[in-house]
C-alpha cells in the first residue's frame, strides 16, 4: 500500500493507483472534462492537472501514479490559472451557443467554464466551419463542438468493439469521423449510441424530438425492457414523457447500451397505445368501461370452467412481463382456475 | 446462465454456436469482442455469416440443424488426443462408458460431411477449446429450436463435462436468454409443468406446499405448452386463451394454423398495443409498460434487478398485475395487493432461490439467484467444483435429419432468426422512426448462386413455399448464407413463420423445430 497526502488529507491506497483514483477514494474530487474509468487516462489536454510537491510541472491526475511519501494539491492558484489557460484554448475552437445548444446544463466543457470562470477563448480559432453529419437516425455528429478529446473513438473501437470513428486530419483540423471522412450512414455503425452517451460536449447528440432541457428531466434508474442482457439504465423523464436515455454502470452492461436500449423508447409514449379496454361486439372491436370489460372476462372464466373443467381454459405468459406478474398469472391459473395450462413464449 | 455476463471479457476461448450474440444480445456481443480484443481465441459455429464472424479465429459454417454432428465429433477429437480432463470426469460424472461407444461413430470426417465443413477445422475448434482453463460457451435459439434442441444442450454439457470446462471464472455453459424476461418468466413458473423455483406440479409434497400456501386444492396434472394449447384450441377442446404480452401470430410457427386456432377460442389480450394477435381477440386489455410501473426483471445471468416506475400509463392503461389481481378477486378468490412488492415478498416465500432477495437489497444492485437467505450474497457462478446434482450426467445423443429435409419439392432450407434493429415481434421496434429506417422492411437472404440459377437479382420480389403456406418476400443477394440455405428474420407478421412447422416439436421440451424449415422458392414474373 502506498500512502501519501492530497490536500492535507492522508490517503492509503494499492500500488499503481492514479491520483485522480486515489482523490476519489478520499471523497476529493478533481474536475475533468472527459474522465472515464473504463478507458484509462484523460486525453493530453484535459484539466485534471494537479500541483505535486518538488516538481514544477502540473502532471495529470488520471495518467500520474501515486508514489509514496507524494503531497499532491488538486485546486492551489495555479493549479486553476492552468485549467483556465486549457478552457480558454478550447473555447477558442469551440461555439459559444449555450443559450440554444441541446447539451446545455449536461456540458461539462460548460460545467468547467462556470466553475472557473472563463468567459473568453484565448487565442484564435483554427478551425474552420465543417459540415454537420446527420445521417444517422437516431444521433448527429457537430464538428464544429467536438473537442477532439477522443473518448467516442476509444468507446467505439474498445467497448463496443465497432471502430467506426476514427480521428480524420486535415490541415490544422482534427475532427471525429468514420474512416476518410466518409458520412456515418455509410459506415459500419451499429447506432448503439454508446459514442453519444461519452461525449461531454454538444457534438454528439441524440436527436430528440422533445425540446427540453437537461436540467428539467428527473432520472428514473431502471431495466431496459429489449433483451435479455438486462442492461441498467436512467430514463431522464420531462413531463411524463421519456426524453432521453442514459446508460447505467449495471452488473452486466458496464455502461454500455444497443441501439434498442438507447434509442428505442419511442413506443412509450406513441399514440397508437392501447388506452381503454375493447370489447368484440358484433364482430367489431368496441371500446368499452374497465367494469364492462372484468364482467366479460370474468363471466367467460366461471361459465367456461363450469361447462367444461379448468382445463379448457390456457393462459400465455409474458417473457416481457414482471416477475411479479409472471407469478400472478400463474397463480391465477393454478390457484383459482385450477389448471396447469400456464405456458409463455420461452421457446420462440 | 452458469456464468455472468461480465465474465465473458476475460474468457480466453469462447465458443458461439447458434447464437448472432452481437445482434441478439448485443451488449454480451461487444463483451465477446472486448474478450477477443485482449486476446481471446473466438469460434463460432452458425449456418450464417452472422458479424462474429470477422472476429473469430476458427468459423465453423455448418448446414442448419448439424450441431449435434459437430459437437459430438469435437468430443470424438478431445478423447482420440487425450484431451479430455480425466479426474474430473472419474469424480464427477457419470454414463461416460456407454458414451464413449457413441462418440466413437462421429469422427471429424464424418461430421465434416453432414454439416457441410473441413474436418480440420472441427480438430483445431477441438484443440481450442481444451487449449485453457478460461474456456467458455454461448448459445442461444440456434441450438435449442430444433427437434433436437434438448439433445443439442445435452451434447453441449457433455463438451463441458468431459473437459471440466465448468462452474470456474470466466468457463461454462451459457444459455443467452433472448427476451428481457424469459429467465424470470420461467423462475416464476410461468411453465405448464413447474411451479415458481422449478418445483414440479406433480410432485406431491410440493402440490401439498403450495396448496398450504394458496389455500387452495391443486391440479396435479402437467399443462399444455404454447403449441400444444394452441393445437388443443383450433380442435376446439381449449375454449378461452388468456394471452399477456405474446403475440403468437407473429412469433409462433405456422401463422395459418395459430390464425384458425385463434378464431376458435374466446381470446383475451392483454398488451400495449393492438398487435396482429389482438386484432382477433373478443376482449383486449390496455396494459402499462415497463416504464409505467415498479417490479423486477431476471436477466440472463439469472440476476434479479429493478424495474422502476418513470411515466404514468396512458389513459386507463394499467400495470398486468393490477388487472390479473383484479380479475382473481371478481373470481372470488381473494388477491391483495397494494403493490408489486407485495407479490414479490409472496414469491420469496415459495420460492428458495428467492428466498433472500428483497426489494431493499435490489436498491442497491441486482442480485444473482439462487440467494437463499438475506445474508447471502446470491450466486455468481453455478456448478463450481462439482455439478450442482452431484454427479453431471454424460449423455450420448446421436445426430438425426430434420424430417423437413431431403424432400424434392422442398428442396431449400429456410432458417429464422434476429436482426439487431428489431425486437420479437416488432411491436414496440415498429413504432419507432429510425429503427424503421434502418430495418423498414421484410427480407430473405439467398446466395448469390442460387439467385443466379433462379435469375433472381437483389430486390427482386420472390415467392417462398413450404408444407404450410407461401409468403412474398423482397430478396437480398448476399453470401452470408449457403448455397441451399435461405434465411428470413422472424420478426415480420405474415413472413418467416407462415412457413415454419408447428406441428413437429422437440420431443423433451416441446419447442418448435423453427430453425429448419424445408422451402422452394421462386422469382415472382
Ligand atoms: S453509435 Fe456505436 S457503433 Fe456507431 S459510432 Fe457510436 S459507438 Fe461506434
Ligand atoms: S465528438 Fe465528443 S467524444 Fe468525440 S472527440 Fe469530439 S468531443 Fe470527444
Ligand atoms: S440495451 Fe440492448 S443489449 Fe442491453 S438489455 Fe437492452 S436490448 Fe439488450
Amino acid at each position: 500500500m502506498i500512502n501519501l497526502k492530497i490536500d492535507g488529507r492522508d490517503v492509503c491506497v494499492p500500488e499503481g493507483t492514479t491520483i485522480l483514483e486515489a482523490a476519489e477514494t478520499a471523497g476529493i474530487n478533481i474536475p475533468t472534462l472527459t474522465y472515464d474509468p473504463r478507458l484509462g487516462p484523460c486525453g493530453d489536454w484535459d484539466v485534471c492537472v494537479v500541483e505535486v510537491e518538488g516538481r514544477l510541472d502540473f502532471p495529470k491526475a488520471s495518467s500520474t501514479v501515486v508514489e509514496e511519501g507524494m503531497v499532491v494539491r488538486t485546486e492551489t492558484p495555479a493549479v486553476v490559472n492552468v485549467r483556465k489557460a486549457i478552457l480558454g484554448r478550447i473555447l477558442a475552437n469551440h461555439p459559444l451557443d449555450c443559450l440554444t445548444c441541446p447539451k446545455s446544463g449536461a456540458c461539462k466543457l460548460q460545467e468547467l467554464c462556470f466553475k472557473y470562470d472563463v468567459k473568453e477563448a484565448t487565442g484564435v480559432k483554427t478551425r474552420e466551419e465543417r459540415p454537420i453529419d446527420d445521417t444517422n437516425p437516431f444521433y448527429y455528429s457537430d464538428p464544429n463542438k467536438c473537442i477532439s478529446c477522443g473518448k467516442c473513438v476509444e468507446v467505439c473501437a474498445k467497448l463496443q468493439c465497432a471502430k467506426v470513428l476514427s480521428f480524420v486530419e486535415k490541415g490544422p483540423h482534427k475532427y471525429v469521423s468514420p474512416p476518410f471522412g466518409t458520412a456515418i450512414a455509410q459506415s459500419e455503425c451499429v447506432s448503439c449510441g454508446n459514442c453519444v452517451s461519452v461525449c461531454p460536449v454538444g457534438a454528439l447528440m441524440p436527436k430528440s424530438k422533445e425540446v427540453f432541457r437537461y436540467w428539467e428531466t428527473e432520472p428514473v434508474r431502471t431495466t431496459c425492457s429489449y433483451c435479455g442482457v438486462g442492461c441498467q439504465m436512467d430514463v431522464l423523464v420531462k413531463d411524463n414523457k421519456i426524453v432521453d436515455v442514459r446508460p447505467a454502470d449495471g452488473p452486466a452492461n458496464g455502461g454500455l447500451l444497443c441501439v434498442k436500449g438507447k434509442f428505442a423508447y419511442g413506443f412509450v409514449n406513441h399514440p397508437d397505445r392501447l388506452k381503454k379496454p375493447l370489447v368484440r361486439k358484433n364482430g367489431k372491436l368496441e371500446e368499452v368501461t374497465w367494469e364492462e370489460a372484468f364482467d366479460v372476462v370474468v363471466s367467460k372464466l366461471k361459465e367456461t370452467k363450469e361447462q367444461y373443467g379448468p382445463d379448457s381454459i390456457a393462459a400465455f405468459s409474458s417473457a416481457r412481463a414482471l416477475n411479479e406478474e409472471n407469478y400472478l398469472m400463474a397463480k391465477l391459473m393454478r390457484a383459482v382456475i385450477g389448471t396447469n395450462n400456464i405456458d409463455h413464449c420461452a421457446r420462440l | 446462465m452458469t456464468n455472468s455476463i461480465a465474465e465473458i471479457s476475460d474468457a480466453e476461448v469462447i465458443f458461439a454456436v447458434g447464437s448472432n450474440t452481437t445482434e441478439s444480445h448485443p451488449v454480451i456481443g461487444a463483451r465477446v469482442r472486448q474478450a477477443v480484443r485482449k486476446g481471446a481465441k473466438l469460434i463460432v459455429a452458425d449456418s450464417r455469416d452472422i458479424p462474429l464472424k470477422r472476429d473469430a479465429e476458427i468459423y465453423l459454417k455448418i448446414k442448419p440443424g448439424t450441431n449435434i454432428a459437430l459437437i459430438n465429433a469435437m468430443i470424438n477429437v478431445i478423447l482420440e488426443e487425450g484431451l479430455e480432463d480425466k479426474e474430473y470426469i472419474k469424480n464427477n460424472t457419470e454414463g461416460y462408458d456407454e458414451f464413449v461407444e457413441v462418440i466413437k461413430k462421429y469422427t471429424p470426417e464424418k461430421a465434416a460431411e453432414i454439416c457441410g465443413v473441413d474436418p480440420e477445422d472441427i480438430r483445431k475448434a477441438a484443440r481450442l477449446y481444451t487449449s485453457t482453463p478460461k474456456a467458455t460457451i454461448l448459445y442461444c435459439m440456434g441450438v435449442t429450436q430444433h427437434l433436437n434442441g434438448t439433445e443439442t444442450v445435452i451434447s453441449l454439457s457433455n463438451l463441458a463435462l468431459v473437459t471440466g470446462n465448468l462452474g470456474r471464472e470466466s468457463s461454462g455453459i451459457n444459455p443467452l436468454r433472448g427476451q428481457n424476461n424469459v429467465q424470470g418468466a420461467c423462475d416464476m413458473g410461468a411453465l405448464p409443468n413447474l411451479f415458481t423455483g422449478y418445483q414440479p406440479v406433480n410432485n406431491p409434497e410440493v402440490i401439498q406446499k403450495f396448496e398450504k400456501a394458496w389455500g387452495v386444492k391443486l391440479n396435479n396434472k402437467v399443462g399444455l405448452t404454447v403449441p400444444e394449447a394452441m393445437h388443443k384450441a383450433e380442435q376446439g377442446e381449449v375454449k378461452v386463451l388468456y394471452i399477456f404480452g405474446e403475440n403468437p401470430m407473429v412469433s409462433d410457427p405456422d401463422t395459418g394454423h395459430v390464425e384458425k386456432a385463434l378464431k376458435k377460442a374466446f381470446v383475451i389480450v392483454q398488451d400495449l398495443f393492438l398487435t396482429e394477435t389482438a386484432e382477433l381477440a373478443d376482449v383486449v386489455l390496455p396494459a402499462a409498460c415497463f416504464a409505467e410501473k415498479d417490479g423486477t426483471f431476471t436477466n440472463t445471468e439469472r440476476r434479479v434487478q429493478r424495474v422502476r416506475k418513470a411515466v404514468e400509463p396512458p389513459g386507463e392503461a394499467k400495470a398486468d398485475w393490477e388487472i390479473i389481481a383484479e380479475i382473481m378477486n371478481r373470481l372470488g378468490y381473494e388477491a391483495k395487493y397494494n403493490s408489486a412488492e407485495d407479490i414479490f415478498n409472496e414469491i420469496r416465500t415459495v420460492t428458495p432461490q428467492y428466498a433472500g432477495i428483497t426489494y431493499k437489497r435490489l436498491d442497491k444492485e441486482g442480485i444473482q439467484w439462487p440467494c437463499p437467505t438475506e445474508d447471502h450474497p446470491g450466486t455468481k457462478i453455478l456448478h463450481v467444483g462439482k455439478p450442482t446434482r452431484g454427479k453431471g450426467l454424460i449423455k450420448p445423443v446421436e445426430y438425426e435429419e430434420s424430417p423437413e429435409l431431403g424432400s424434392e419439392e422442398y428442396p431449400l432450407i429456410l432458417t429464422t432468426g434476429r436482426i439487431l434493429y428489431h425486437y420479437h415481434t416488432r411491436t414496440m421496434t415498429a413504432r419507432i422512426e429510425g429503427i424503421n429506417k434502418l430495418a423498414p422492411e421484410n427480407y430473405i437472404e439467398i446466395n448469390p448462386k442460387l439467385a443466379a440459377a433462379k435469375g433472381i437479382k437483389d430486390g427482386d420480389m420472390v415467392k417462398v413455399t413450404s408444407r404450410r403456406g407461401e409468403i412474398t418476400i423482397k430478396a437480398r443477394v448476399t453470401d452470408r448464407v449457403a448455397e441451399n440455405v435461405v434465411f428470413i428474420p422472424f420478426h415480420w407478421g405474415y413472413g418467416a413463420n407462415v412457413l415454419t412447422n408447428g406441428e413437429l416439436l422437440d420431443k423433451y421440451c416441446k419447442i418448435p423445430g423453427l430453425k429448419v424449415t424445408g422451402v422452394r422458392l421462386e422469382k415472382l414474373a
